[in-house]
């Protein structure tokens, strides 16, 4: 039963978005948090990120939006008292500031219990050594393998087992820092890395047991030792990949009863044996030639897996982990799907679930996209189908790519020799290649043999080439247009293959039918309002709809029309969390205003695919032809497209076509701001300030451009995602490079060229209701322009913009909205450069700092926004209209950047977004916040002598010169590349010269931690044998700090400052900080 | 590809593609939640005559194997899923055969691209019904006229003899407990459960009289599961009752149900059963739950247990009795089945503790026996 004695209760969160650790842990936070507010207990969350639905003020009593380290953590919880510590729903992050926290002895001494599964538990399942003993104590078999704290003794037991060998650091989030050796040099490397990032310096080395399928259980264990299991995973790609990186279907299809109940009854063994209280993933290998399995990993809290595993399911594993925690046994939870029954069961599907990882390799498209144990992909996709076929091409229809299917991924050019060779990369294209050599005829034990994936999955691609050669071959009729629809193959992709028409299409009158996720495959009536698609079955949508309806009426509500909000599909860089946070934001308010809110998106991660979060759910592709099918099923008022992301947005016209009304402002508002002619034009009419550009469709084109223009250029695809392909040229022969480039990407839109101004950027986020407009803040970049906004720092409220310019800023968002007729939320990017405002960006829709300016300020800007489209004045929420009165609060976004687990990347800061997440640094005094943003950023600060190297390009000397003599004057020992020492020694400041092509000799002092960060400004071009480039690569791979903008080594000196002068921090609630000027106690 | 058809009891008829047999049979539809464990289902003598709706779609996919049959043939009369693997798309490496070899060869009808989803609906709202499978395209004739043959089947009263042994046997002649096995239509999971744990077991026939069992110098009897409705069973339950109290008894699924029915308690028929191998079951002296295997038609009324019945376990989903003991009598049974196959491992712990009672009460007579000499 409920532990009486929890009056209060700290959650604490995941901190910023990086790559294996993402929304997962916002939908898990704040499903833990609703389960704490039905239990009325108050609830104090911690969390740096700022994009996070977890850190709205509705969610928990007290947010603070504070850096996750052990001293802010201490002063928190010595101001709170909570008397309960919730970590297992925030990641690897929450678990190890538990195990902090338990250490340094602050739990016991404010009598903090740490809930759900303890810290012994913890650390026997999370420290490899305790982990192996348990293991062998229970029998339960673990791969051969060593703990090891040097790489002398890493050394020694490779030679012992041989090679292949899998590293593994000790407590990094997503496997960071490890992989598979497969020689003594790759070895060296990755042991190196590892047992520097492993927090505690310590690796995992263990025989390889590549190609073994891997099975994942999700666990669930209450304290009354009941264990049950809430779904099974297989992993389409065997052991050797991450996880996170794998194609993933759930449930396992080609495990026998007896091998699944033996992996069920290990899984429950060691979660009985561990005594968590929660939720717990259990990895498995099992050899495909026999009944011999190894336990690779048990994660004993609830993670990635576990997000899948409840939308794969519809089982909320969070929200019952914390419901256990709180004291309840899985028997005392009442089945919040139907209503009748208990918690205590387990799943079982009727349908298949795939997931396929959505990597940022379109984006690094020079990134090394070999998977192995380090996780490299940013976000993921689900489909659900009826069938394994059906699911999985469903899935590819989800990954929003240029393609329509499987194939004419480029592999098609290649020769069958070839096409053999490289089935053995193991990288995120590897089952493309596979579909490519099925297509082309290949045998499938020799793809099995080659790609180790189990003859089954190679079998079903097999099955879908096969009707992809059908519908090449025959022309379009009823049944073979069924046969395809039942494997979920595109109309678009149909018509191609088959030579046929939409007309014909049309003319077969077949459409899907949706069907409800239930957790119990139909065998008890259940309300779920979860759907997914298929064809030539009964649909179950309507009648629920229905049924939805009527209960509402009895109710006493009376339901208004259908609105769907279309999400952003997978977190994606330049596409994240904080769309997610909008989308929710916007059903709610539907819902408060009486609506009936439809949700579509695609990602498992998220909040907004909870089932609980809108009136209907729709766990569909991001794609034209789905989201046209569920319109036609729910036939709504409209649609919103602007807090979905650019995905959303991308959708608007199409949408448009089909004759759908899109609610807000309008496709040609949103086709204005993206046309450069017609927005040009405006602004012009405006009298607005741009800086001068052009769009280019050919080469020629580009090289008379410039002419105009001047170097630096500025050039960017048009439709973008996060900048991507944005990038600034200072030559003919690098814009040449860029424009073909480009091109092959997609020729669909055409290149635009800008003037680069290098001035101060600024931006704001407007909300307009056609006629007034509200401004809650302006925000100013603490790098100067050329990074892209979201790579950038940024504070608000703006510190060094004039009043007159604020003015002009506020003059102009007010004509543009009214121009374009915005209805809803708009984002403006602005220069400032030599005191004349010019305007860079429009976006016709909810950006990345919503979240953070509804926080910082106040204003739920969502929501306004939402009510704005639907007709309401803003002026009569109480906000007033044009620019918000400045909060109390001063707040430092700062970028966060997942570079540990993506090699061969450029860390260097450029108008392409690179960064996966953020924090925010908030106080009442701008130095402060700094001083926070960088603590929650997780960089260090030691009052040990700081060594420094500092490269920097021409272009940046002069203008880093007063950066330089302020980190000279604070004490930091300065060493500089050849280049830079000259330039220094010209202006008296001493430095020691390093010669940059001793890359060797620099990485030894980089291993050895005798540099402290670097300063590194890139020169141009990409070339990665660049000697700047490899300093940078370095740096990231011993995770050393590394600024490579100016301007934010320059903010980090100020920080610094802070820090050296013993400044004790105040840790306040958002709420707190934005209401008063509150005393500060520890002056 | 042929054509296969459905008819309900309610007039529904599906059609959908059909492998196996090309014949035609009336039975009981009933369905299976379980994820995998298809052969064991399949093998199970407790479906005989039934006709079994998978609920999860992709059936076949690790094909036949030697080790996992929970009786020599399939006692089923049809077999539904939404897909089926195609031979030689199996993959396993204990696979010998593909599942639609393996049907043909045991002349099951069998019938896939069906909405199973919407068919076990209809079951779940109307209740088991009646069915007609059959492997061929029915026109809307036959379908007509078997329609009232739908409504008047009723399953063989003794169909237990149908898929018990021919003879007695012995199936494990080694064991420190000696146990006398009656076999309604046992699956092999339970015998082996018992074997493992030192059982020496002589497997006797549905039909046994009571009389061939006293005095052979057995620690306890035990009831196995099997098909059909337990009250229809009159013989067995008389047995049953000649031999309660002279001996510990221990029944599982359909054995569990005629203890209770010898003991004077009642059972019903709910709605359309339990078959999956995700039913929460609790153990009501220490509220501890376990997942179990569950493949039931029938439940004992628990308001209807006698003075020296006690219930043991419920089942959390619909609060049915799941298991009862007489310990005065030295009888023990449960409705679910603690030797899986196919499903969770959880309840094996059953067969150690009544192992346990066996070896208790076998000491405690040891002891009578030399006390009395």
């Amino acid at each position: 039963m409920k532990n009486k004695t929890l009056k209060k209760v700290m959650v604490i969160g995941s901190g910023p978005i990086v790559i294996g650790q993402a929304a997962e842990f916002d939908y898990a936070g704040v499903q833990a948090c609703r389960a704490l507010k039905e239990e009325k207990i108050e609830i104090v969350l911690v969390n740096s990120n700022p994009a996070t639905i977890m850190t709205d003020e509705e969610i928990a009593d007290k947010v603070y939006i504070e850096p996750l380290t052990l001293d802010c953590l201490t002063e928190i919880i010595k101001k709170e008292r909570p008397d309960g510590l919730i970590a297992s729903l925030g990641g690897q992050t929450a678990l190890n500031l538990a195990c902090e926290l338990d250490e340094a002895g602050v739990l016991e001494k404010y009598k903090v219990q740490l809930l759900g599964t303890n810290i012994e538990s913890i650390k026997k399942a999370e420290d490899r050594e305790l982990f192996k003993e348990l293991m062998n104590e229970i029998e339960e078999p673990i791969p051969v393998s060593r703990t090891v704290s040097s790489y002398e003794e890493a050394l020694e037991f490779s030679k012992e087992i041989g090679f292949p060998i899998i590293i593994r650091p000790a407590f990094t989030l997503g496997g960071a820092g490890g992989g598979i050796a497969h020689n003594a040099q790759e070895y060296d490397e990755i042991v190196h890395g590892g047992l520097n990032q492993s927090p505690i310096n310590q690796v995992l080395v263990e025989k390889s047991i590549a190609g073994y399928k891997e099975i994942e259980y999700e666990v669930i264990r209450d304290a009354n030792d009941t264990c049950i299991i809430i779904c099974n995973m297989e992993n389409i790609d065997p052991i050797g990949i991450h996880t996170g990186d794998s194609f993933v279907v759930a449930p396992s299809q080609t495990l026998t009863n007896n091998e699944f109940q033996m992996l069920r009854s290990s899984a429950i063994k060691i979660i009985r044996a561990l005594k968590i209280e929660g939720g717990c993933n259990v990895q498995f290998a099992l050899d495909s030639k026999s009944k011999q399995y190894y336990v690779i990993e048990v994660n004993p809290r609830v993670s990635r897996s576990s997000a899948l595993a409840s939308k794969a399911t519809g089982y909320p594993i969070a929200k019952i982990a914390t419901k256990i925690a709180i004291g309840y046994n899985l028997h005392e939870i009442k089945n919040s799907i139907t209503k009748k029954t208990y918690a205590a069961f387990e799943p079982t599907l009727d349908y298949v679930v795939v997931k396929i990882p959505k990597w940022p390799f379109d984006k690094f498209s020079k990134g090394d996209r070999m998977l192995g144990t380090k996780m490299k992909a940013t976000g993921e996709i689900m489909a659900i189908g009826r069938t394994f076929n059906a699911a999985f091409k469903k899935a590819v229809a989800s990954l929003e790519e240029k393609y329509l299917g499987l194939l004419n991924r480029g592999f098609e050019k290649l020769d069958d020799k070839e096409l053999l060779k490289d089935l053995h990369i193991q990288d995120d294209r590897r089952i493309f290649r596979l579909a490519q050599a099925l297509y082309n005829g290949e045998n499938v034990d020799e793809l099995n043999k080659i790609t180790k994936i189990d003859k089954w999955f190679i079998e079903k691609i097999k099955e879908i080439i096969e009707l992809q050669k059908k519908l090449e071959s025959n022309s379009l009729d009823k049944d073979l247009y069924i046969e395809a629809k039942k494997m979920n193959f595109l109309d678009e992709e149909i018509i191609n293959l088959t030579n046929s028409s939409k007309e014909e299409i049309e003319s077969y009158n077949i459409s899907p039918s949706y069907r409800l996720v239930d957790t119990c495959a139909a065998e008890f009536m259940a309300q779920t309002p979860y759907f997914y698609s298929t064809y030539l079955e009964a649909d179950e949508a309507s009648e629920f709809k229905e049924q939805q309806l009527k209960e509402y009426k009895e109710q006493g509500k009376d339901k208004k029309d259908t609105i769907v909000v279309l999400g952003s599909g997978p977190i994606r860089i330049g596409q994240g969390i904080e769309f997610d946070y909008c989308s929710v934001h916007a059903s709610d308010e539907l819902i408060k205003r009486g609506y009936q809110s439809v949700m579509v998106n695609s990602n498992p991660e998220t909040l907004s695919t909870d089932f609980d979060i809108a009136d209907r759910l729709y766990f569909e592709p991001m794609n034209i032809e789905y989201i046209y099918n569920i319109i036609k099923k729910e036939n709504p008022k409209g649609v919103l497209v602007q807090f979905g992301g650019q995905t959303a947005i991308n959708l608007a016209e199409k949408l448009d076509k089909l004759g759908v009304k899109i609610l807000g402002t309008s496709i040609e508002s949103i086709n204005a701001v993206e046309d450069r002619k017609v927005f040009e034009k405006l602004l012009r009419e405006l009298g607005i300030a741009q800086p001068k550009g052009c769009a280019v469709t050919s080469k020629a084109q580009a090289i008379e451009a410039v002419k105009e223009l001047n170097y630096p250029v500025l050039v960017r695809p048009s439709y973008v995602i996060g900048g991507r392909g944005m990038q600034v040229v200072y030559n003919d022969e690098e814009l040449l490079t860029y424009i073909t480039e480009a091109f092959k990407f997609s020729n669909e839109h055409p290149v635009l060229i800008d003037q680069y101004l290098e001035g101060q950027e600024v931006e704001l986020d407007a909300i307009s209701d056609g006629r007034d407009i509200l401004i809650p803040g302006i925000c100013e970049h603490i790098e100067r322009a050329g990074v892209h906004s979201g790579d950038s720092m940024s504070i608000y409220p703006s510190q060094n913009i004039s009043r007159k310019n604020e003015k002009i800023l506020v003059k102009y968002a007010t004509q543009i909205a009214r121009k374009l007729n915005i209805k809803g939320l708009m984002n403006i990017q602005f220069i400032i450069k030599d005191d004349k405002v010019y305007v860079i960006e429009v976006n016709p829709r909810a950006s990345r700092t919503v979240p953070i300016m509804s926080k910082v300020t106040g204003i739920p800007m969502v929501n306004i926004a939402v009510s704005a489209i639907l007709g309401k004045s803003i002026r009569r929420f109480g906000y007033g209209i044009g620019l918000y009165k400045k909060s109390n609060l001063v707040s430092v976004k700062m970028p966060i950047f997942s570079w540990q687990k993506l090699n061969r990347i450029d860390p260097a800061l450029a108008p392409e977004m690179k960064s996966t997440g953020e924090v925010l640094g908030i106080d009442t005094k701008y130095k402060r916040a700094l001083y926070k943003a960088f603590l929650a950023g997780g960089y260090k600060f030691s009052k040990e002598k700081q060594r420094v190297l500092v490269s920097l390009n021409d272009h940046n000397k002069v203008p880093a010169l007063p950066m330089l003599k302020k980190l000279f004057k604070q004490g930091f020992f300065i060493m500089a590349t050849h280049g830079t020492h000259k330039f220094l020694e010209q202006n008296g400041i001493p430095s020691k010269m390093i010669e940059k092509f001793m890359i060797d000799k620099l990485q030894k002092r980089m291993k050895d931690g005798r540099l402290s960060f670097i300063i590194n400004t890139p020169t141009t071009g990409k070339n990665s044998q660049n000697a700047g480039f490899q300093i940078r690569t370095i740096a990231q791979m011993y995770g050393i700090g590394s600024f490579t903008s100016i301007d934010t080594a320059a903010a980090y000196l100020k920080a610094y400052k802070v820090f050296d002068k013993n400044t004790a921090l105040d840790y306040e609630t958002i709420t707190n900080y934005r209401k008063k000027k509150f005393p500060r106690l520890f002056k | 590809m042929d054509i296969g058809t459905i008819i309900l009891q309610d007039g529904t008829v599906i059609k959908g593609k059909s492998y196996g047999s090309k014949s035609a049979k009336i039975g009981e539809i009933v369905f299976n939640t379980s994820m995998t464990g298809y052969q064991e289902i399949l093998t199970d003598p407790s479906y005989a005559s039934q006709i079994i709706v998978m609920t999860y779609p992709e059936i076949g996919n690790y094909g036949i194997n030697n080790f996992d049959f929970e009786s020599d043939r399939p006692a089923l009369f049809g077999f539904v899923a939404k897909n089926r693997c195609k031979t030689g798309k199996e993959s396993h490496y204990q696979s010998s055969k593909s599942i639609e070899k393996y049907l043909e060869e045991n002349d099951i009808v069998a019938i896939y691209d069906v909405d199973t989803r919407s068919l076990v609906k209809k079951i779940r709202k109307y209740g088991t019904m009646n069915a007609y499978i059959a492997g061929y395209d029915m026109s809307e004739n036959e379908i007509e006229a078997k329609l009232d043959e739908l409504q008047n089947y009723q399953s063989k009263k003794d169909i237990i003899l149908d898929v018990c042994p021919k003879e007695t046997y012995q199936f494990n002649k080694e064991g420190d407990i000696n146990l006398a096995f009656i076999d309604y239509g046992a699956k092999k999971g339970i015998l082996n459960s018992l074997a493992q744990r030192g059982c020496k077991i002589t497997v006797y026939r549905a039909d046994i009289e009571a009389d061939k069992l006293v005095d052979k110098g057995y620690d306890a009897i035990f009831l196995s599961n099997g098909p059909g409705n337990p009250a229809d069973y009159t013989f067995q339950i008389e047995q049953i009752k000649k031999l309660s109290g002279t001996i510990p008894i221990f029944g599982i699924c359909l054995g569990y149900q005629l203890l209770a029915l010898a003991l004077g308690s009642d059972t019903y028929k709910l709605k359309y059963g339990h078959r999956g191998a995700n039913h929460p079951v609790i153990n009501l002296e220490n509220n501890k739950v376990m997942i179990t295997s569950q493949n039931h038609g029938y439940a004992v009324d628990e308001t209807k247990l006698t003075n020296i019945m006690r219930a043991t376990y419920k089942n959390l989903n619909d609060n049915t009795l799941e298991g009862f003991e007489a310990t005065r009598l030295k009888i023990y049974a449960v409705q679910f089945h603690p030797e899986a196959n196919p499903g969770p491992n959880d309840a094996s712990v059953i067969f150690d503790e009544w192992i346990n009672i066996m070896k208790a009460n076998k000491n405690k007579q040891d002891k009578q026996v030399k006390n009395e000499k």
